[in-house]
């Protein structure tokens, strides 16, 4: 996948007008669709975790099957913080979320990309595994299979409540995102984000340049985790309830399918990806919910067979042939 | 009565381990061969498991019959991906080679679904494997000791035929180098559809003897996936031994942590899995990574 990825949407450290786009059509949906806005509220927060898994497969490489396992674990932190310990504000439980599954992805990537290929699959699967048995079986503390309910979320900056129409969290949601956007966007156009690029595409030339390989993987493996565990908390406030498939294999699973459909390390691709697919989801699933899954796996196997760039992909091979065409 | 209790884990741990081995053995040779993670390979072993609830509870075809279909049936299945899907994207990354197999995963998914509920299938099973068989004055399950002595005879088979057969040797060739072994005239396109195929129809036949131990159900590719891969992992790649000892090792511990600390489920064998992996990459008893 990775030859057909483009630096064009990185070209220079100055927002171009099209990187706007989103956040005025996320804007103008606070207002156009006020009965959608808890779905929008969940475009966001899965939004924020596809552009982790971007930042981990798109730009660095490493392929992982267990980047749920981040999701869940923040989302299980600001549950139990609430549930157990009584913090609920919002804003604290988020940092303490982000830390927890930055410190967590900052141990498991040390362990785990000592080694690459297969075997690296495979470990983030078995971790993500022992995370999902964890939260499983220590019922006292997360739930077990019934979830982690009574979690209540003051409101933010103790004026803001979380309200039925989940304005607040839609607006929450969004802010969170665009901070985290901004920082991602900054760290991909430094040189670490060229270096991320470098190991990606030439790992053995990167070590001969005498680049810190692994210290680079860990540490975008750090702060992906980190984002989201962010994403997790999120998820935990506006439901205010956690369930097990937070962390399952299977969420691992539907992400991925989200940042392929948009597009594997294009930034923009985690936007457009996840908007479609939760969008699709939400019209379709509720009424086919069998073709609906038969229709994502069709169209996942179409993806890696005809259309490896994603939408976004499409959408650059067809700029180019325009262009090409109104050239001649 | 520890020593009953001992007995009792290693048997249904050695069933268990045994069914393991059969449906992974493929899964083993084929990502040796092709360097293919075919994270779908639990559908072949879900499709085996339908084909014999489907043929005996529907169309009262006998046991030893259903079985072989489901050996046969799963086999053209895999023919037919191998050659449609799978040969088309060896040497394509890893990204793209999970995508596809996760793609698969949830297309036999939904067709479970659709075609047979949501519920887990039953089967009655012949009438001369229900019971309980006497040895040594215990008694055990019947069909579990089937499955553990039909494994063994399927298993010593197999060995037989990749230690001892000019076939195996081919095969053999191909994984150890497969640029060499084409260069030699070995045609390692047909082989890798060749073993493919047996592996896919040994998978069908694992699941469908494991009727009783894996539960046949729509999310049966994702529940099983990680023991599949687990066995393959720490077997080591590209071999038939390895993945005995470490299907046998899993399915004795699996049933040990869960029949004396159930409150741990699976942690201990997830746990295990991720330190030897961590520490030997190739596997326990593997050789290449």
């Amino acid at each position: 996948m990775h030859p057909h990825i483009s630096t064009f949407y990185l070209a220079s450290v100055r927002v171009r007008a099209a990187e706007l786009l989103p956040w005025i059509v996320a804007l103008a949906a606070f207002f156009l669709f006020p009965d959608f806005l808890s779905l929008g509220a969940r475009i966001l927060i899965y939004i924020l975790l596809v552009l982790s898994l971007d930042l981990v497969i798109g730009y660095a490489g490493i392929v992982t099957l267990g980047h749920a396992a981040f999701f869940g674990i923040g989302a299980y932190t600001a549950g139990i913080l609430s549930a157990h310990f009584g913090i609920k504000d919002p804003l604290l439980q988020l940092a303490a979320a982000g830390t927890v599954a930055c410190l967590v992805g900052f141990g498991t990537g040390l362990y785990v990309l000592r080694t690459s290929g297969l075997t690296l699959i495979m470990l983030t699967l078995a971790i993500s595994a022992l995370c999902l048995e964890v939260a499983n079986k220590a019922t006292s503390w997360t739930g077990g299979a019934d979830g982690l309910s009574g979690v209540t979320i003051a409101p933010i900056l103790g004026y803001f409540r979380f309200d039925l129409w989940g304005k607040t969290a839609y607006l929450y949601s969004l802010a969170v995102l665009f901070v985290v956007w901004w920082l991602v966007r900054t760290l991909l156009n430094s040189p670490f984000g060229a270096s991320l690029a470098g190991i990606r595409d030439n790992r053995t030339r990167m070590e001969g340049i005498g680049a810190l390989v692994n210290r680079r993987l860990v540490q975008v493996y750090s702060i992906s985790a980190g984002i989201a565990g962010l994403a997790g908390a999120l998820l935990t406030q506006t439901n205010q309830f956690v369930g097990l498939n937070a962390l399952g294999f299977e969420l691992s699973g539907e992400i991925l399918v989200m940042l392929v459909l948009g597009g594997v390390g294009r930034l923009y691709g985690a936007f457009i990806g996840t908007a479609a697919y939760l969008i699709a989801q939400d019209q379709l699933a509720k009424k086919f919910p069998e073709d609906w899954y038969l229709g994502v796996g069709i169209l996942l196997v179409g993806v890696t067979m005809f259309a490896r760039g994603g939408l976004l992909g499409a959408l650059d091979s067809l700029t180019a042939r325009l262009r090409r065409a109104l050239k001649l | 009565m520890l020593l009953s209790e001992i007995v009792s884990v290693l048997f249904h741990g050695a069933a268990y381990g045994t069914i393991l081995y059969v449906i992974s053995v493929g899964l083993s040779v084929t990502m040796g061969l092709m360097g293919f993670a075919n994270l779908a390979h639990g559908v072949f072993a879900m499709a085996g498991g339908y084909t014999l609830t489907t043929l005996m509870g529907w169309y009262g075809v006998p046991f030893p019959l259903a079985l072989l279909a489901a050996f046969v049936g799963t086999a053209v299945i895999g023919l037919i991906l191998e050659r449609l899907l799978y040969s088309r994207l060896y040497d394509a990354g890893e990204l793209v080679q999970v995508l596809l197999c996760i793609g698969l995963i949830f297309i036999a998914v939904a067709l479970a679904r659709i075609g047979f509920g949501a519920q887990a299938q039953r089967v009655a099973l012949p009438g001369y494997l229900q019971g309980q068989v006497s040895i040594l004055g215990r008694d055990f399950i019947a069909y579990r000791v089937f499955i553990i002595i039909f494994s063994a005879l399927l298993i010593t088979a197999l060995w037989i035929v990749i230690e001892r057969t000019r076939w195996g040797a081919i095969v053999r060739a191909a994984v150890d180098n497969g640029r060499m072994a084409q260069s030699i005239g070995i045609n390692t396109a047909m082989v890798f559809t060749l073993t493919f195929m047996l592996g896919s129809g040994l998978a069908g036949l694992g699941g469908a003897l494991g009727v009783d131990l894996l539960s046949v159900q729509p999310t049966y590719p994702f529940e099983y996936l990680i023991y599949f891969l687990i066995v393959v992992a720490l077997g080591g790649l590209g071999t038939v031994r390895g993945p005995f000892f470490a299907a046998l090792l899993i399915g004795i511990g699996d049933t040990a942590c869960k029949y004396w600390v159930p409150e741990f489920g699976s942690f201990f064998v997830f746990l295990a899995v991720t330190v030897i992996l961590g520490l030997r990459p190739k596997g326990l008893f593997g050789t290449r990574a």
